[in-house]
C-alpha cells in the first residue's frame, strides 16, 4: 500500500513538472521543430533582442508594480481592520471576487470602463489594466495578511498601548514592523498574480498596452516557437523564485 | 472618524467601484438590446435571458457542466492518493505540499502552453512518434475535449490536494491500526475508514475544483482550439467577435449565479478561507 502510494505520488509530481521541464529543455534546442538537434542559446538571444517583447515586458512590469503597491497597501489596512473586528460584508465581497470567473470579472470591468468613457475622452490603456489588476489581486493580500495575523500575539499591541502609544502609533511602530515579512510576501504573491494575468488583461487593455502574457498567448495560438519556450522558461523560473521567497517570508516570524 | 473605518474604506471603495458596480452595469446591459453595430440600446427586454434558454446555448451549458464534472472526478482520483501520501509522509510534509502548489502560482498561460508544445500536430509527442515511424499522420491530441479536460485537471489539481491533505492529516492513525487489528486489508481500511472520514475534505476539494473549471475560459480556448467549448468562450465571443454585449452580459450573470450557487455548498468551510 505504502509502495503503491509512493509510486502514485511520484507519477503525480511527474505529471505536474514534466511538461514544464520538457519546455525548458527544448528552449535550448538548436532547431525550430520539436526534435532535439543540439544545444543553443540562440532563442534566449532572440528574446532579448526582440523590441516588441521588451515593450511588453515593460508594460507588464509597470502594471504589476503599480497594482502591487496599491493592492498591498489597501489590502494590508483592510486585513488589519478585519482582524480587529469582523466585517462580513467586506469579507463576503472579497470572497465573491475570488470566486468570480475571470472572464466574468473581465467583461464586467470592460462594461464599466466603456460606460465611464461615454462621459469623457478616455480610452482603454495601461490605467484600465492597472485598475483591473488592483481589483482582482486585493483579495490575495487580505488572505495572506489575515493568515499571518491569526498567529499574531495581541499582547504586543496591548503592551505598546499601555506604554502610552495611541492606536496609530501602535499600528505604525509595532504591528507594521512585525507584519513586514508577511506584507512583503503578500506583495510578491500579488506581483506574480498580476504579471501572469491574461484573461482580464486582454479584455481591458488598449492598443498601446499589450502585455507579455498577451504576446505569449498570440504566439502560442500561432504554433510552437522555441522563442516562446525560452521566454516561458525564464518567466517560470522567475515567478517560481518569487513564490519561494514569498512563502518563506510568510512563514518567517 | 475611527481608525478602523479609515483602514476599511480603501478596500471597500475598490471592491464596490471595481467589482460590484461593474457587475451592476453588466446586469443593466443584460436587459438591453444590441445595436446594429454592437453597443447597447433601449428597449429594455428579457430577450437575452430567453435566448439563453435556446437549445444551442443549453448545450454549451451542459458541456461546461460535463467537462467540469469529469475534470473534478479526475482531480479526485489523481489528488486523493497524492494527498494521502503527503499526509502519511514521515518527513518534509510541508515541502511536498508546496511542491504541489508551486506550479499553480507560476504562469497559468505558460503551463497550458507547455502541454500545447507536447500535444500539437507538430509537437513533441507527434514528432517523436513520426521519427520512430510509429504513425504516418500526426495523432489529433490537441484541440479536443480530452485536451481541455487534461488542461483543467493540470491547472486545478492543487485545489483538490489542499483540502484533502488538511482532512487526511487530522485523521487519527489509531483508527487505521484498529481497522488492521480487526483484520482489514489496506484496501478495505482505505475504503471503509479513510474515505468515509475524509468526506468533508473530498466535498470541499470537489467544489473548489468544480467552480474554476465551470467558469474556465483560457483552458478551453487554447486546448479546445478556439471553438465555443464552454460558457467562458461563449461570453468572450459575445463581447468580441459577435459584438452582442447584452447577450454576453446575460450569460456572464447566469454563470456568476451558478458559481455562487455551487459555492454555497461549501457552507461553513469557506469562512476558514478568509
Amino acid at each position: 500500500m505504502r509502495r503503491f502510494l509512493g509510486i502514485y505520488a511520484a507519477a503525480a509530481y511527474l505529471f505536474l513538472y514534466l511538461p514544464l521541464a520538457i519546455l525548458g529543455l527544448f528552449s535550448f534546442n538548436n532547431s525550430k521543430i520539436a526534435a532535439w538537434r543540439g544545444f543553443t542559446l540562440d532563442w534566449y538571444r532572440g528574446v532579448f533582442h526582440n523590441p516588441a517583447l521588451f515593450e511588453g515586458t515593460i508594460n507588464s512590469l509597470i502594471i504589476a508594480f503599480v497594482a502591487t503597491i496599491v493592492s498591498t497597501i489597501v489590502g494590508t489596512l483592510a486585513g488589519y481592520a478585519l482582524w480587529k473586528k469582523r466585517a462580513p460584508w467586506l469579507t463576503n465581497a472579497l470572497y465573491m471576487s475570488l470566486l468570480a470567473p475571470e472572464i466574468v470579472t473581465g467583461v464586467a470591468l470592460l462594461a464599466l470602463f466603456q460606460w465611464v468613457f461615454r462621459f469623457g475622452h478616455l480610452q482603454l490603456g495601461l490605467h484600465t489594466v492597472i485598475l483591473a489588476h488592483i481589483s482582482f489581486s486585493l483579495v490575495y493580500v487580505v488572505v495572506v495578511i489575515l493568515a499571518r495575523l491569526r498567529t499574531f500575539d495581541p499582547g504586543v499591541e496591548e503592551a505598546a498601548a499601555d506604554l502610552g502609544a495611541n492606536r496609530w502609533q501602535v499600528f505604525r511602530h509595532v504591528t507594521i514592523p512585525l507584519l513586514l515579512p508577511a506584507i512583503l510576501g503578500a506583495a510578491l504573491l500579488c506581483f506574480t498574480v498580476s504579471f501572469d494575468d491574461y484573461v482580464i488583461t486582454s479584455l481591458v487593455a488598449g492598443v498601446d498596452s499589450e502585455t507579455l502574457p498577451m504576446m505569449i498567448y498570440a504566439m502560442a495560438r500561432k504554433g510552437i516557437s522555441p522563442e516562446v519556450n525560452a521566454l516561458s522558461a525564464m518567466i517560470t523560473v522567475g515567478l517560481g523564485l518569487i513564490i519561494l521567497i514569498a512563502s518563506s517570508l510568510e512563514r518567517s516570524r | 472618524m475611527r481608525l478602523r473605518h479609515v483602514f476599511l474604506a480603501p478596500a471597500a471603495l475598490v471592491t464596490i467601484v471595481l467589482f460590484f458596480v461593474p457587475l451592476l452595469i453588466a446586469l443593466a446591459y443584460s436587459f438591453l438590446t444590441r445595436g446594429p453595430y454592437g453597443g447597447v440600446f433601449a428597449p429594455w427586454t428579457f430577450d437575452n435571458y430567453r435566448r439563453a434558454l435556446d437549445p444551442l446555448y443549453l448545450a454549451i451549458l451542459w458541456r461546461s457542466v460535463w467537462l467540469a464534472s469529469i475534470s473534478t472526478l479526475l482531480c479526485l482520483i489523481l489528488g486523493f492518493p497524492l494527498a494521502l501520501y503527503i499526509a502519511r509522509a514521515k518527513r518534509h510534509k510541508i515541502l511536498l505540499l508546496n511542491l504541489v502548489m508551486l506550479p499553480f502560482w507560476t504562469s497559468f498561460l505558460i503551463r497550458l502552453y507547455s502541454w500545447m508544445f507536447l500535444l500539437r500536430d507538430t509537437g513533441l509527442i507527434n514528432t517523436l512518434l513520426e521519427g520512430l515511424h510509429a504513425i504516418r499522420a500526426p495523432l489529433p491530441l490537441l484541440f479536443n475535449d480530452g485536451a481541455v479536460v487534461l488542461g483543467l485537471v493540470y491547472g486545478f489539481l492543487p485545489f483538490m490536494v489542499l483540502p484533502l491533505y488538511a482532512t487526511l492529516e487530522k485523521l487519527d492513525p489509531a483508527l487505521l491500526d484498529a481497522a488492521f487489528d480487526l483484520g482489514a486489508t489496506p484496501w478495505i481500511a482505505l475504503w471503509r475508514v479513510v474515505v468515509p472520514l475524509s468526506r468533508s475534505g473530498i466535498a470541499a476539494g470537489c467544489i473548489l475544483v468544480f467552480i474554476p473549471c465551470l467558469g474556465a475560459y483560457l483552458t478551453p480556448d487554447l486546448m479546445g482550439g478556439g471553438k465555443t467549448v464552454m460558457l467562458g468562450n461563449l461570453i468572450q465571443s459575445q463581447f468580441t467577435a459577435a459584438r452582442d454585449w447584452p447577450f454576453g452580459a446575460a450569460i456572464s450573470l447566469l454563470l456568476m449565479l451558478l458559481v455562487l450557487a455551487v459555492s454555497r455548498l461549501l457552507g461553513k468551510q469557506t469562512e476558514n478561507l478568509l
